[in-house]
């Protein structure tokens, strides 16, 4: 998907830059691009997440038995509060210099551009968890297939992670204290997801069938890929009042 | 009526501290929430009171 | 028909809800009185001994009625959250908003009389059981309306971010309740269900639901009186409440 980034076409001068193109992929570029101007932002979630993941041998003791019992509830722990890290900037700075005004007044659908921002986040800030997650499962000692179920099931559930999540950037823009009530309005909404995530790993360890809990999973994130911009929607218009 | 005397309804076969510490909390907090409640609509009454009186007072120094 | 409805709409206006209000509010507070003097009555005196949990299962008769508020508030608050949001009208965000405390209330009651009644049955303070930790979990979604809406001086911003969070958890709720069910069956969870005591007795049923019924009452008249004062903090500066205060 980062491929998107950096096939800008390259027209001669004069002409219009960008060819007309979808509002999503519009709004998720442009993000995009902002967040690889920001990188350190990127990286602050990334090192959040590992830092956190290794903190809990640090605190348990480093019996092989027990940290694969409690390896996906971790990783999974971890990557919710790694994803709420980056929520708060998720429509801030769009705020703060006018361009969410904008964006709400243009004739583009706001839903459309509110879906690509969501889409930019989670390929900034949830992406880059899937992709680590196997690694740091390596510490705990779980075996090649039930990393292959962690990361699946990792890739099922962060965006719906970042969907959610939008819904409570969006209530609490602006608002005082905006970041720790983000995490108490978004953090009971995320259990469904760690269940099913976090239960997905488990069941595969103990034998049994993940079938289920990925369904459930994709389930899920269908249903908030429909509701969750349309609610992050209603809700920015009701801050931009 | 099964309880033979008052000492063996408080004790509620044995499970007196549960049975009286949920029924106690609940009292407790179903009378204090009115009463909170009450204090602060009586609050707001009483500034709005105080609010009207100084508008009269500046009418009449007017 | 269009006569009546415009006649109902015409309490849908703070200035006429206030008066309304204070008029009505004795009379839960009445009912609550007495169905819940009537419930203690059963509960303590004419309802028998449990045959397996003894005197102890007497907790049941706040126990579930503090759930079920807990849950019917969270529906009541979420469906005048959403009219407010439909019909932007002003009384439902003020109705929403003093809901909240009393739900909020209702839950933290449900946890704790489920605490003190899991301790003799279950050997714990606390058991990770789906009832209990939904419970928790509804608590939450509470403690976060609340603290949204305190977060935000406009009160008709607040109004409106907090229905949208009220929807969102309206939703999210059954979802929660299932995935913590499923969650509970597959970590081999408590096999005693606090809510459905063994042959339960027909005035145990009785005392459960006339104290439902006290606790439905109490919350209306709390509600109702927290919406008076949340009426005359936000229509201070209007006409109507200078001369509503005699």
């Amino acid at each position: 998907m980062l491929g998107i980034v950096f096939a800008l076409p390259r027209v001669p001068r004069g002409k219009p830059v960008f060819p007309p193109m979808n509002p999503l992929i519009a709004a998720t570029r442009r993000d995009l691009l902002l967040a690889l101007r920001r990188k350190s932002e990127v990286l602050t979630t990334v090192f959040f997440f590992v830092i956190v993941v290794s903190l809990f041998p640090l605190g348990i003791g480093p019996e092989p038995v027990l940290l694969k019992k409690i390896a996906p509830g971790v990783l999974w722990v971890a990557a919710l509060l790694a994803t709420l890290l980056g929520l708060p900037r998720l429509f801030a700075a769009d705020h703060l210099d006018g361009t969410l005004e904008q964006m709400a007044l243009s004739p583009q659908p706001l839903g459309l551009l509110v879906s690509g921002k969501i889409l930019a986040h989670w390929l900034s800030c949830g992406l880059p968890l899937v992709l680590l997650a196997p690694l740091l499962g390596l510490q705990f000692d779980l075996e090649a297939s039930a990393l292959g179920v962690l990361t699946v099931a990792l890739l099922l559930g962060t965006p719906l992670l970042s969907l959610i999540g939008a819904i409570g950037a969006a209530l609490t823009l602006g608002v005082r204290g905006g970041g720790v009530l983000l995490a108490l309005l978004v953090l009971p909404l995320y259990i469904p997801a760690l269940i099913f995530g976090a239960g997905a790993v488990e069941a595969h360890i103990a034998g049994l069938d993940v079938g289920g809990h990925l369904s459930l999973l994709a389930a899920m994130l269908a249903l908030a890929t429909f509701f969750a911009p349309w609610a992050t929607t209603a809700a920015l218009r009701i801050a931009l009042e | 009526m099964h309880w033979t005397s008052l000492q063996d309804f408080l004790a509620m076969g044995g499970y007196a501290l549960y049975v009286w510490g949920s029924f106690g909390a609940c009292l407790l907090l179903m009378i204090a929430e009115p009463l909170l409640v009450r204090h602060r609509l009586s609050q707001v009454r009483a500034g709005l009171r105080r609010e009207r009186l100084a508008e009269t007072l500046d009418q009449e120094n007017a | 028909m269009t006569h009546s409805l415009i006649h109902w709409f015409r309490f849908a206006s703070p200035q006429s809800f206030y008066p309304l209000a204070g008029k009505l509010v004795p009379w839960f507070w009445a009912l609550a009185a007495l169905t819940g003097a009537a419930g203690l009555y059963i509960g303590f005196f004419v309802a028998p001994t449990d045959a397996q949990q003894g005197e102890g299962y007497r907790i049941i008769f706040v126990h579930v009625p503090a759930s079920w508020m807990s849950m019917f508030i969270y529906l009541v608050m979420a469906f005048w959250a959403g009219l407010g949001l439909v019909l932007n009208t002003r009384l439902s965000g003020m109705m929403a908003q003093a809901l909240a405390p009393t739900g909020a209330l209702m839950a933290a009651l449900s946890l704790w009389t489920g605490a003190l009644w899991g301790k003799p049955m279950w050997g714990a303070w606390w058991v990770w059981d789906a009832r209990l930790t939904s419970e928790l979990i509804l608590f939450f979604l509470y403690i976060g309306f609340i603290a949204l809406q305190a977060a935000i001086d406009d009160p008709r911003r607040a109004d409106k971010a907090g229905a949208v969070l009220a929807l969102v958890g309206v939703v999210n709720i059954p979802i929660i309740y299932f995935s913590v069910k499923w969650w509970n069956t597959l970590h081999q969870g408590s096999t005693i269900n606090l809510n459905k005591a063994p042959s339960m007795a027909t005035t145990m049923l009785w005392g459960m639901l006339l104290m439902a019924l006290c606790f439905w009452m109490y919350s209306i008249a709390v509600a109702l009186m927290r919406a008076r004062a949340i009426i005359l903090e936000r229509e201070r500066h209007t006409e109507w409440v200078k001369h509503a205060l005699d």
